[in-house]
């Protein structure tokens, strides 16, 4: 048993170390025997800096000449790196896209790898800031290399890879938030504070919940390009379908259109999106109708009702989570209870959805539904708390009953001594 | 005096047992008298009656700690699955105008399958196996 | 009232002759002395033996044995059955202190050296009892299909398999299979529910035939003057009023202290922290764990496992080879050998408990 434990272990062991899979060991050494550009680089130790054996060029096996041309066959440099030979050596930065686009752009022979690749990266990027720019001919912005390194590239879905989700708003943030490196852009450079502080990326970086969008997510990959001001919503809207077709059918649609206001942005804010709360809504501080609306006017009226619909709600929610607590403390049963709590809150995430009608019935209708299920939720948990102060006095009661009995047979029991004797 | 101690001492062991006696006499009565839910339900729950369900309709059923989702469709079949979606915790419904599964919460969309079809749920919905029994409907959890 | 009482009496009585019951039990005497209290502890495990009886057969009302209906059918009983959650936890609580009391009366029959002739047999029925009330406590733990009695089933049943030659058949046969399973669960419900409660009941009847047929049995060393109280109704209003008092402690136990019921068993999920099996068997599994695992050439687990089963045969056998001797206290032989198991049993456990 302990052998197959050790055994078990160093198998654990060789799987999870990088780079030393038995697959990508073989692979390797197979390539430094046939292939002269790996043996002789590895042996004068001039590879690439950023140079990884997990690249995924290198585990398809593609080696140097995969990409920079020449022949790997002759051991003779003169020979395998002749331009003759179609050596093309490190590629000028304006030229990356191309140089990687050889292959990427090519249907026919990405498909060979996995059938619905996509091969538009190049043609998108021409699209984006950064590949207008390039073609232009300022060499600082991105290209493929400056997101996705050259010679470390795993597959997307590894956690190494620096487009990997968790890994987006740092790598962005390498150039874009270098204030240096971005001096004559005219774009600001703290969009990763403001975006790690947003509710998104707290969700991305913090829980590491890759379901949370990074950059890329609202700004494209490969055309990035600011989402532009009419389509600001329509990009929160891709997650967010409720709230946005909500909002389109609401009286707020056509004014925001009218006045040139953002609508998610307005209340939301974009890099800095912070968790919602139901006090932005209303007439308090912390409301965020209060830009607009002054006292007395109808949106005013109506973010009170709105409001105060939502806060009723919540605070029959809270009691009866508050009850449950009691229950499931008391050790009591909490299936029902927690069964009906769970149907309110999926009313309550409707509920605060449908504030985005700004339609103060609307959600007054969906909150009455949600108090009614918190009101039959909080009804079970007290019954069943009611129960378990009932036991209570049965248990007193029978009690009552055995002392009584216990007494009497005692002195029953002395009478009977004492006429002994 | 004497007798009169016994006696009283008597009538207090009479009573104390009977008081005791129904003090455990009446729990087990209790006990023997069947719960509202007749058994415990173990990996099957009754979705009511076949020819009582609307077609093309979906209702939640309680499964034991979780909600079902049971759906007649258009042909008079019935397919039932697990109503949380996949995404986050929300109860899916069905809707009548897609013909689909549909999570309110993020629009995330299921087939009649329970394959995941659209928006944020990562995996398919898990299904359930219904059985028509005299045209009761009964669930069964296929992993129990 | 008392006239159909009578009637009944000589309807019964013209048939069967009722006189030799009535004398005896009206001749039956127990003596006084300052040991007397020793001899409630036989009746008050009797008493929660019948509540074990009384709520086991209530819970068979409701309960399903299965891998995939045991936890389930006992939820149901602990929400939806009136009651439910009362009878299971007397249940369990009865079940420990009947396990407890067995160890009181079995220990307050060894010091007062009961056991010696002519009462060997009673001894050796009364150890019976004894290991089959530890049957009934380690097949009723996996009962509810819970994770923590399915760890220490498993675990319990591999130490079975460990006594040398007939330990694998022995496990294979008790978990009905290579692992523990529903099939485990089937047959330990067999064994909790029909197997055990027959023999106990005939072993129980002898044990208790003897008790009659012999009379309590006295001390050596008393003073001379003999001192008796009859059975009917001095003593017996004496048990009756210990059985209150510990169904009434059943009661609050119950009450205050419900049994869990835990979470369902998942034979597939790695084995949670804190695996104990019950509390009285928790001796043996702390030494087990304690012995090195190699002793000269022999396991440690087996050496572990054939000392307690010398061990219990040797206390099963004590009346026939009893060190005799006529000093008191701690310099006769018999009574160091029972203080030096209780101090084993409690350290035992309370390491098993801390470590």
């Amino acid at each position: 048993m302990k052998i197959s434990l050790i055994v078990s272990m160093i198998l654990a062991g060789m799987l999870l170390y990088p780079g030393t899979t038995i697959v990508q060991a073989e692979i390797t050494d197979q390539l430094v025997a046939e292939d002269n550009c790996v043996s002789c680089h590895l042996e004068m130790e001039i590879l690439p800096a950023d140079f990884q054996k997990y690249d995924i060029h290198l585990q398809r096996g593609l080696s140097c000449a995969g990409c920079h041309g020449g022949d790997p066959s002759s051991d003779d440099p003169e020979e395998s790196m002749d331009p003759k030979k179609g050596f093309i050596g490190k590629p000028a930065l304006k030229d990356i896209p191309q140089f990687c686009g050889k292959c990427h752009s090519n249907i026919d022979f990405m498909r060979t790898y996995r059938p619905r690749i996509a091969t538009d990266q190049v043609q998108q990027y021409y699209t984006s800031i950064h590949g207008k720019k390039l073609k232009s001919g300022d060499t600082k912005v991105a290209e493929c290399v400056s997101c996705h390194t050259a010679h470390a590239i795993p597959s997307g879905k590894d956690g190494r890879s620096t487009v990997y989700p968790l890994n987006i708003p740092s790598m962005c943030d390498k150039c874009h938030g270098d204030s240096e490196h971005m001096k004559g852009y005219k774009i600001p450079t703290n969009q990763f504070e403001k975006y790690a502080r947003s509710v998104h990326g707290i969700n991305l970086l913090e829980n590491k919940d890759i379901g949370a969008p990074a950059c890329n997510d609202c700004h494209g990959n490969h055309g990035a390009t600011p989402p532009g001001i009419e389509s600001v919503s329509h990009v929160c809207g891709g997650c967010h379908v409720n709230n946005l077709d909500y909002f389109k059918e609401s009286p707020m649609s056509e004014p925001y259109v009218d006045l040139e206001i953002h609508a998610c942005e307005q209340c939301h804010g974009y890099h800095e999106v912070s968790k919602t709360s139901d006090e932005m809504f209303g007439v308090s501080e912390k409301s965020v109708c209060n830009e607009c609306h002054t006292e007395a006017d109808a949106g005013y009226i109506a973010a009170q009702k709105i409001h105060t619909s939502l806060s009723n709600f919540v605070s029959a929610y809270d009691s009866a989570e508050a009850q449950l607590r009691e229950v499931q403390k008391k050790g009591m049963d909490d299936v029902e209870v927690l069964f009906l709590l769970k149907e309110a809150h999926q009313v309550l995430i409707h509920t605060r959805t449908l504030t985005h009608t700004f339609t103060p019935s609307k959600v007054e209708e969906k909150s009455q539904e949600g108090i009614e299920k918190s009101r039959q939720a909080l009804e079970i948990a007290s019954l069943e708390i009611e129960d378990y102060y009932f036991r209570r006095r049965g248990f007193g009661i029978a009690t009552l009953f055995i002392t009584v009995l216990v007494i009497a047979l005692f002195f029953r029991i002395r009478s009977m001594d004492k006429e002994e004797k | 005096m004497k007798t009169n101690r016994r006696k009283f001492l008597n009538f207090l062991i009479g009573g104390g047992l009977l008081g005791w006696i129904s003090s455990v006499v009446y729990p087990i009565i209790s006990y023997l008298i069947p719960p509202k839910i007749p058994e415990a339900n173990v990996s099957s729950v009754s979705g009511g009656m076949a020819a009582d369900f609307p077609t093309n309709t979906g209702k939640i059923i309680q499964f034991g700690r979780k909600p079902v989702l049971l759906i007649k469709d258009d042909n008079g079949e019935f397919h039932a699955f697990d109503g949380t979606c996949t995404h986050l915790d929300c109860i899916v419904q069905y809707r009548p105008d897609t013909k689909q599964i549909w999570c309110a919460c993020h629009n995330g969309t299921f087939d009649m399958s329970g394959s995941n079809v659209s928006g944020p749920p990562p995996r398919p919905l898990q299904e359930f196996t219904v059985n028509i029994i005299n045209d009761e409907i009964i669930i069964i959890n296929p992993t129990g | 009232m008392k006239k159909i009482g009578e009637k009944i009496y000589t309807w019964v009585d013209e048939r069967y002759d009722l006189s030799p019951i009535l004398k005896f039990m009206s001749e039956k005497n127990v003596p006084v002395h300052h040991h007397t209290v020793w001899y409630y502890m036989g009746g008050v495990t009797l008493f929660l033996f019948i509540t074990q009886v009384v709520t086991g057969i209530l819970l068979l009302f409701y309960y399903r044995p299965g891998a995939d209906s045991a936890y389930e059918s006992m939820r149901f009983i602990l929400t939806e059955v009136n009651f439910g959650w009362l009878i299971r936890s007397i249940h369990s609580w009865s079940a420990n202190l009947m396990v407890f009391f067995v160890f009181v009366h079995m220990f307050s029959t060894f010091f007062t050296r009961s056991y010696i002739k002519p009462r060997e047999l009673t001894w050796l029925t009364g150890f019976a009892l004894l290991a089959l009330s530890l049957g009934f406590g380690f097949s009723g733990y996996l009962l509810p299909w819970n994770e923590l009695a399915f760890f220490a089933t498993k675990v319990g049943t591999d130490i079975v398999g460990v006594i040398p030659v007939i330990g694998k058949p022995i496990m294979a046969v008790l978990r009905g299979g290579e692992d523990v399973t529903g099939a485990t669960l089937t047959r330990f419900y067999a064994f909790h529910v029909a197997m055990l409660p027959a023999i106990f009941t005939v072993i129980l009847f002898v044990h208790v035939l003897f008790v009659q047929k012999q009379g309590m049995s006295e001390p050596e060393g008393l003073s001379k003057t003999k001192k008796t109280m009859p059975f009917f109704p001095d003593f017996f209003l004496r048990d009756a009023l210990l059985w209150m008092i510990v169904l009434n402690v059943l009661l609050f136990l119950a009450v205050f202290y419900p049994w869990d019921l835990g979470f369902k068993a998942d034979p597939f999920s790695p084995a949670p922290a804190g695996i104990l099996p019950e509390w009285y068997f928790i001796f043996m599994f702390q030494t087990l764990k304690m012995i090195p695992a190699h002793v000269l050439i022999f396991e440690g687990e087996v050496l572990g496992i054939l000392f307690f089963m010398i061990a219990g045969l040797a206390w099963a056998l004590v009346p026939f080879w009893e060190l005799k001797s006529k000093r008191k206290g701690l310099s006769n032989p018999m009574n160091i050998v029972g203080i030096i198991s209780i101090i084993y049993i409690i350290i035992m456990t309370i390491i098993g408990y801390t470590s």
